[in-house]
């Protein structure tokens, strides 16, 4: 056992309201500079919809990710031999269209526009080239667009679905959509650092972050090619690809990455999860139904004493196992199991997991009337408006049974709180479903409780970066004992 | 005395401002060593201008490498005409290779209005030596044939002169062809503005990818060895700070 510890996401869609301000505090902070206008570390996408860049999804097109490869895997678009010989032009790569020409608008034109008989305009202008320019799309150019023909219906994940199914599911009573916030997954088997030629990209031993050393990046650009996330992005302006850093700097003093402190449906939960290294590449090379199972056994109990024994021998911290206790993320991905990776087929082991969400009443018309009563409350979890086959090819590689559990586990807690605030349930539609997913009144009480009322503190749960230690990276401070603080400058020496 | 200058003050003052110039940048300014790929911004055009241009150039290079290390092996591969034959077409044909993909390269820089915003002043310098380069070499080879033969009478002797800190330049000074010297000096200019251009990405091509593990994983520092009172002199310092 090769105990890691792991700084892990929970994104709860329920609660998600799309209104953008994770990227906008992401985009403040880290990505509003020449070169990295169009990068948005932090997006939003609503699903269904071809998201940013468009069509990520589909690997087809990008080569990203892995693929199983014998009793291994693969990088799909990159690789060594791959790589070295796609270095001169990587056929793979998205470009910037492929994204969006980043622009402004030309204001002062409004202050300075002789008089006229129109109304003055700030044209919008190009922020790579300066020029005047049409704009054809944006970051989240299919924002609510959740029934649309250029958007929705090219979601890559209708591929899942047959044509009668996507018909029923564009029709206009059922159509509906969701949001799905994305930022880097910090995977367990990066496909970003596996493709980096020049060894660029690492990961944080302490804490799994994944980063791009600046002064090593050669703009080979595979990483870009590679991630089948699409979070890597290169700086056209400084030749260097970036990404996401979950705001180490804050993480390290404490705080939580600034789009999960700006949250405002406070859908996102951080803290620690501890796992066996050894066992990534097994868990990676699963076969497809089977790796969402393998990829969430690959986290250990932080309770279980063995664990503990073989975390402190690999030096993790006592405060860090501490943290791994407490953390939400180990409560909803393990302990409840109702937050799934998304996309698990690409391999990587990502440390994002995502709560889905449970869609409003199925209404049904009839005789031109629209009905949203039903035999049962939210009319049971298999009618939802978005097809389990759908939310199955979105976080659990094509198991629906998978996601049927986790719904039918989230069903359970809204039934039981309904039971208990409201009433109006009789109490045998309760115990079925609370017995149907094994879950008593107290657990889904807990789940209630850091759903809807969880505290800051709750919901990020961020393991302590000893600085009082750092000073060690940098020197051995028995080296300097007694030369720091007041010192002088010339020797001290009596008489002349 | 213009051959003094040309072929022996412009050789070594061209390798010791690549050798000064590169380590100097990689050490101090590492941020600046990269390729600065403009793919991002235009990619069809590149492909066709990109890719033959490289394998041209790193076919070119090599050849050029081994008729300078191994000047008896090629001569020897030389004695019958068909060898001699397939070698120079070879070689001619590559060169063309990297001419044309230079030549679509240029036009892409020109046209694209994306590409022309990260062009620089540099770019244009490299442009022009690259042409220079690369067309005096195909004239070479064109009217002075066969190179691959006569590099070893003439131009190896003289390279390792440069090397051995013994420069003999009888047997360039007397070739009578205006191409080959243009040849050597934009080759020697080349090697003097790679520390100030985008040319020093080839010194980092990252040939060690073929033997590094996929997975990167690094510790700040390694908690397994850290200071107790016993040994508190001894420490780990980690090669990422």
């Amino acid at each position: 056992m090769d105990i890691r510890s792991q700084i892990s996401m929970v994104f709860h869609l329920d609660k998600c309201i799309g209104c953008h301000t994770c990227s906008i505090a992401c985009k403040n902070i880290w990505t509003d500079r020449k070169g990295a206008e169009y990068m948005w570390w932090n997006n939003v996408e609503t699903k269904p919809g071809t998201g940013y860049p468009t069509k990520w999804e589909d690997q087809e097109i990008y080569k990203g990710g892995w693929e199983k490869d014998g009793d291994s895997v693969s990088l799909k678009g990159a690789g060594k031999l791959r790589g070295l010989k796609n270095i001169f032009h990587n056929p793979h790569m998205p470009v910037l269209d492929d994204y969006y020409e980043p622009w402004t608008y030309k204001y002062q034109d409004l202050f300075t526009a002789p008089e006229g008989d129109d109304q003055p305009t700030a044209r919008p202008v190009s922020l790579v080239t300066g020029e005047q320019m049409d704009v054809q799309a944006g970051p989240n150019w299919d924002d609510d667009l959740g029934g649309s023909k250029d958007y929705a219906r090219q979601d890559v994940n209708m591929k899942a679905l047959s044509s009668a199914e996507q018909e029923a599911m564009f029709q206009l009573e059922r159509m509906t959509f969701q949001y799905l916030p994305r930022i880097c997954n910090h995977c367990l088997n990066p496909a970003c650092v596996a493709s980096c030629p020049s060894g660029a990209l690492y990961k944080r031993g302490e804490d799994g972050i994944v980063l791009i050393n600046q002064e090593r990046c050669r703009a080979w650009r595979m990483c870009v090619t590679a991630c089948p996330y699409k979070k890597s992005y290169y700086n056209w302006h400084t030749g260097k690809s970036e990404k996401c850093v979950l705001c180490y700097p804050r993480l390290e003093s404490g705080q939580a990455p600034a789009c999960f402190h700006s949250c405002v449906g406070r859908i996102r939960y951080l803290g620690v999860l501890l796992y066996d290294a050894d066992k990534i590449e097994k868990a990676a090379s699963a076969p497809d139904d089977q790796l969402v199972d393998a990829h969430l056994d690959i986290y250990l109990d932080p309770f279980d004493p063995e664990v503990i024994k073989q975390a402190k021998a690999n030096g993790i911290a006592d405060s860090t196992i501490e943290a791994a206790q407490k953390s939400p993320v180990y409560k909803f991905v393990k302990v409840w199991k109702l937050a799934l990776p998304l996309h698990p087929e690409f391999r990587t082991l990502p440390n994002l997991f995502y709560v889905p969400a449970l869609l409003p009443t199925m209404a049904t018309v009839a005789n031109g009337v629209y009905d949203t009563t039903s035999k049962s409350l939210w009319n049971g979890v298999e009618s939802n408006r978005l097809p389990m086959k759908y939310l199955a090819s979105l976080f659990s590689a094509g198991n629906t049974s998978k996601i049927v559990e986790v719904m039918k586990r989230l069903m359970a807690v809204r039934l039981h709180r309904r039971g208990l605030t409201v009433g109006d349930l009789n109490s045998a539609e309760i115990s079925t479903a609370m017995n149907e997913v094994q879950m008593n009144g107290d657990t889904a009480d807990a789940i209630f409780r850091l759903t809807a009322l969880a505290t800051f503190d709750e919901r990020f749960v961020i393991p302590p970066a000893h600085r009082e230690e750092s000073i060690e990276m940098l020197e051995n401070t028995a080296d300097v004992k007694g030369n720091t603080g007041f010192g002088f400058k010339e020797r001290p020496a009596r008489g002349l | 005395m213009t051959n003094y200058l040309l072929f022996i003050a412009l050789p070594y003052a061209s390798l010791a401002v690549f050798l000064v110039g590169s380590i100097y940048r990689y050490i101090n300014r590492g941020f600046s060593v990269s390729s600065i790929s403009s793919q991002f911004l235009e990619g069809r055009k590149l492909f066709w201008g990109s890719q033959p241009f490289h394998w041209g150039l790193f076919v070119l290079f090599f050849g050029h490498l081994i008729a300078f290390l191994f000047p008896r092996a090629v001569i020897a591969w030389n004695g019958q005409p068909v060898r001699l034959l397939i070698l120079e077409i070879t070689a001619f044909s590559f060169g063309l290779c990297a001419l044309l993909g230079l030549i679509l390269l240029v036009n892409r820089r020109l046209t694209s209005r994306r590409v022309q915003m990260v062009t620089s002043k540099m770019d244009i310098v490299v442009f022009i030596v690259l042409l220079t380069q690369i067309i005096s070499g195909l004239l070479v080879a064109y009217h002075n044939r066969w190179g691959s033969s006569w590099f070893a009478a003439f131009l190896t002797p003289y390279l390792r002169s440069i090397f051995v800190f013994n420069p003999q330049i009888d047997a360039v000074a007397s070739v009578n062809s205006l191409s080959l010297q243009i040849h050597i000096v934009s080759a020697f200019s080349l090697i003097a503005i790679i520390p100030f251009t985008r040319f020093i990405h080839f010194l980092v091509y990252p040939i060690d990818y073929v033997w590094r593990s996929y997975q990167q994983v690094i510790w700040n520092w390694n908690r397994k060895n850290i200071r107790t009172s016993r040994s508190h002199s001894e420490g780990h310092r980690s090669l990422n700070n």
